[in-house]
């Protein structure tokens, strides 16, 4: 009788938390709308929606690595630095040259690669939990960066620039590449074997082993995966700028940001449950927040104050709703195994 | 059998064995590091064998020290703290712009950044424990904050020169001290919080405060208040770091990024001493020993040539041999069927277990 419950109620509460997610992002875009009329000023202009959604896309292709990371059970603090040294050093092999876009975007994107592929192999592998192996991977790459490089550097070649620029009517064309790679992702969560290995793994790495599946295998290309996104959110930041710089990242605090925008999506920080729909509801929240206080014209430090109230807010509500939602993963022990994989299938 | 102790023998080992046993742990092996360490440095700069040199040495290195032992409260309950670079600048700036040149406002300032303090590790705490945000997004939130107040405060440029009668805390110490030679103000400072500290760690509130880091269940179901356990942890970290910064207001001046770095440096030198990461285990001296080995180990860097710019990468390595080489180990030796073992504890046989 429970464990019917349970397998008629998961996809229902999953498909209810990504609707809170977006109702939660109207009444934000709603508020933010009232607040920018009282100051005389309107929040649905051409301008402001593009600013929206370019910020949107940034924090978006971090997020998207964010958010595979999460659902294996892990997390990665090494964005911020990953981020910064793709905008280094596609920038560094540009110089400025469009001849020489192709080799600054590969030597960017394999580098981020590779060394999500060493936080993989360091919490899949030696199995060192995932932020603090993260975290110090990150900090490596931040000594390398403030050892070699100082202030801006390179110059993105034209054509990246340009790229940057554009927009089919009010959209960026790096927005659509994000959300592209979004539904990329959703396809490969959804449709192939490592995705389903990832919300197993995340969900019990004890029973996802007991089932045949090398844990190691989903964490390695999650992460893998989050350093890809990470690189390519650089080389945005490089098209946008048209510099690359060693601080961008950080200063941006895409850690930070990106895995509250996750857990505001309605994922479940300790793994197996989320979905990049959700995150991407959580990350419009942030964009719209980060609007309606620059259309304020809000100090930019207390811009910070703001968002790390929102950020712990925003945890502690979702971590108080999670509670009691978790439990009926425990059925009787007979049905618990169904009952687990009728929640693994909801969530895709 | 009768030669051999039995793992699982009750009766007290002697203090010879148990001391020596120590070093083969993390938390003992740690001493020979940081005396190995000492030993090197003192070889590339011969002065530092002066013992008033040495206590200069220590005194500039006391708030990391202070800092790590803060850490350790937070991290053997099983959190992790890392706003203390936002406290630590968040105090500097406060006492710089407060005091100003000023000295009878030294007490009430002081007495304010304590205040602010203890305020700032009960609210990491209570969002921590009672609103259940896990710690790292807690303090990693409070510290985008604090900081962002920061800056805005001072603009983001340093600004604000408390008088030097305060700075002369972190600078100035006893002359002609027998011995010794000269006694920073700071090294009185660090004997006297360590003290305190290694007090505190004896009594219930230490021992309830390990086993809350290594099973919160039981420790909770054995009638301990686990949150409140661990949100003193917090107030103990960030009056920690609060002390840190009268330390630093000394030497570094005032500026709103004074504490960069300060929170992985506290959490390197906790990991190095030998604390595990989940909580519950590890010694609160083997974490100061650590914080003194590491920056003994950038002294020598510095000697050898390495930027500083490198030092944050160096931490990185460090925590991650730190934490990844034991469990290789470990897993040789004894392979388990969990694959998800938790954060870095090669678990420790009962003979060896460690206890502050």
């Amino acid at each position: 009788m429970r464990a019917s419950t349970a397998l008629g109620s998961a996809p229902r509460i999953f498909s209810s938390t990504t609707t809170i997610v977006y109702l939660v992002f109207f009444v934000v875009l709603l508020l933010s709308t009232v607040i920018a009329a009282s100051a005389g000023r309107s929040f649905f202009t051409q301008g402001n929606i593009s600013v929206l959604l370019t910020s949107t896309t940034v924090l978006g292709f971090v997020s998207i690595g964010q958010t595979l990371v999460i659902l294996v059970g892990s997390l990665d603090l090494s964005v911020p630095f990953l981020v910064s040294i793709a905008s280094v050093l596609s920038a560094g092999v540009m110089a400025g040259q469009s001849a020489n876009m192709a080799s600054g975007i590969a030597t960017a994107l394999i580098t981020t690669t590779l060394i999500g592929l060493v936080n993989g192999l360091l919490v899949g592998f030696v199995k060192i939990n995932g932020f603090i192996a993260t975290l110090s991977v990150g900090l490596i790459v931040s000594g390398y960066l403030f050892s070699n490089y100082r202030g801006s550097t390179g110059k993105a070649a034209p054509a990246l620039a340009s790229l940057g620029e554009a927009s089919i009517g009010f959209v960026p064309v790096m927005t659509i590449i994000m959300f592209l790679c979004l539904v990329a992702t959703v396809a490969l969560l959804a449709k192939t074997r490592v995705g389903l290995h990832i919300y197993a793994v995340g969900g019990d790495p004890a029973v996802a082993r007991m089932s045949g599946i090398h844990n190691a295998v989903p964490i390695i290309v999650t992460h893998s995966l989050s350093g890809l996104f990470a690189g390519i959110a650089g080389l945005v930041i490089v098209a946008r700028l048209g510099v690359g710089s060693p601080g961008v990242g950080e200063q941006g605090g895409y850690d930070l940001l990106s895995i509250a925008a996750v857990v505001l999506g309605g994922a479940v920080l300790a793994g197996g449950r989320g979905s990049l729909w959700g995150s991407l509801g959580g990350i419009l929240i942030f964009a719209t927040l980060d609007s309606v206080m620059g259309i304020m014209q809000l100090n930019p430090y207390l811009k910070d104050v703001v968002r790390g109230l929102i950020i712990i807010m925003a945890v502690a509500v979702y971590a108080r709703s999670s509670i009691p939602r978790t439990t009926f993963r425990f059925p009787v022990a007979s049905e618990g195994r169904r009952a687990s994989v009728s929640t693994a299938r909801g969530e895709l | 059998m009768t030669t051999s102790i039995s793992r699982y023998n009750t009766a007290p080992l002697p203090m010879r064995v148990r001391v020596l046993r120590s070093f083969a742990t993390p938390g003992g092996a740690i001493y020979l590091l940081l005396a190995a360490l000492l030993i090197a440095l003192i070889l590339y700069n011969p002065g530092l064998a002066a013992p008033d040199q040495l206590m200069r040495f220590i005194g500039r290195t006391a708030p990391v020290a202070i800092v790590a032992a803060g850490q350790y409260f937070v991290i053997v309950s099983g959190e992790l703290d890392l706003s203390m670079a936002a406290v630590i600048a968040a105090q500097v700036v406060l006492a710089g712009n407060l005091i100003g040149q000023n000295a009878a406002r030294i007490l009430p300032v002081v007495l304010l950044m304590i205040g602010l303090g203890a305020a700032v590790g009960l609210v990491n705490g209570v969002i921590t424990t009672l609103l259940k945000v896990p710690s790292f997004i807690a303090t990693l939130g409070t510290s985008l904050a604090i900081s962002g107040l920061t800056f805005y405060a001072t603009g983001g440029a340093p600004s604000g020169n408390p008088v030097n009668s305060f700075r002369a805390i972190g600078r100035d110490g006893f002359e002609n001290v027998p011995i010794l030679g000269f006694l920073p103000y700071s090294v009185v400072v660090l004997m006297a919080l360590v003290v305190l500290a290694a007090w505190l760690m004896r009594k219930p509130f230490g021992r309830t405060l390990i086993a809350a880091g290594d099973n919160p269940v039981a420790t909770s179901l054995s009638g301990a208040s686990v949150w409140w356990l661990r949100t003193r942890a917090f107030i103990l970290s960030s009056l920690a770091s609060t002390v840190a910064a009268v330390l630093l207001v000394g030497y570094a001046g005032v500026s709103p990024v004074v504490g960069d770095g300060y929170d992985f440096a506290a959490i390197t030198a906790v990991v190095l001493g030998g604390v595990a990461l989940s909580g519950g285990r590890g010694w609160l001296m083997s974490a100061v020993a650590a914080a003194f080995a590491l920056e003994v180990l950038f002294s020598l860097l510095s000697f050898v040539g390495v930027a500083s710019t490198w030092r944050p990468a160096v931490q990185g390595a460090i925590i991650l041999v730190a934490l990844g080489a034991p469990l290789i180990r470990w897993r040789r030796r004894a392979f388990s069927a969990s694959p998800g073992i938790p954060v870095a504890s090669p678990a420790p046989s009962p003979g060896e277990e460690v206890s502050a």
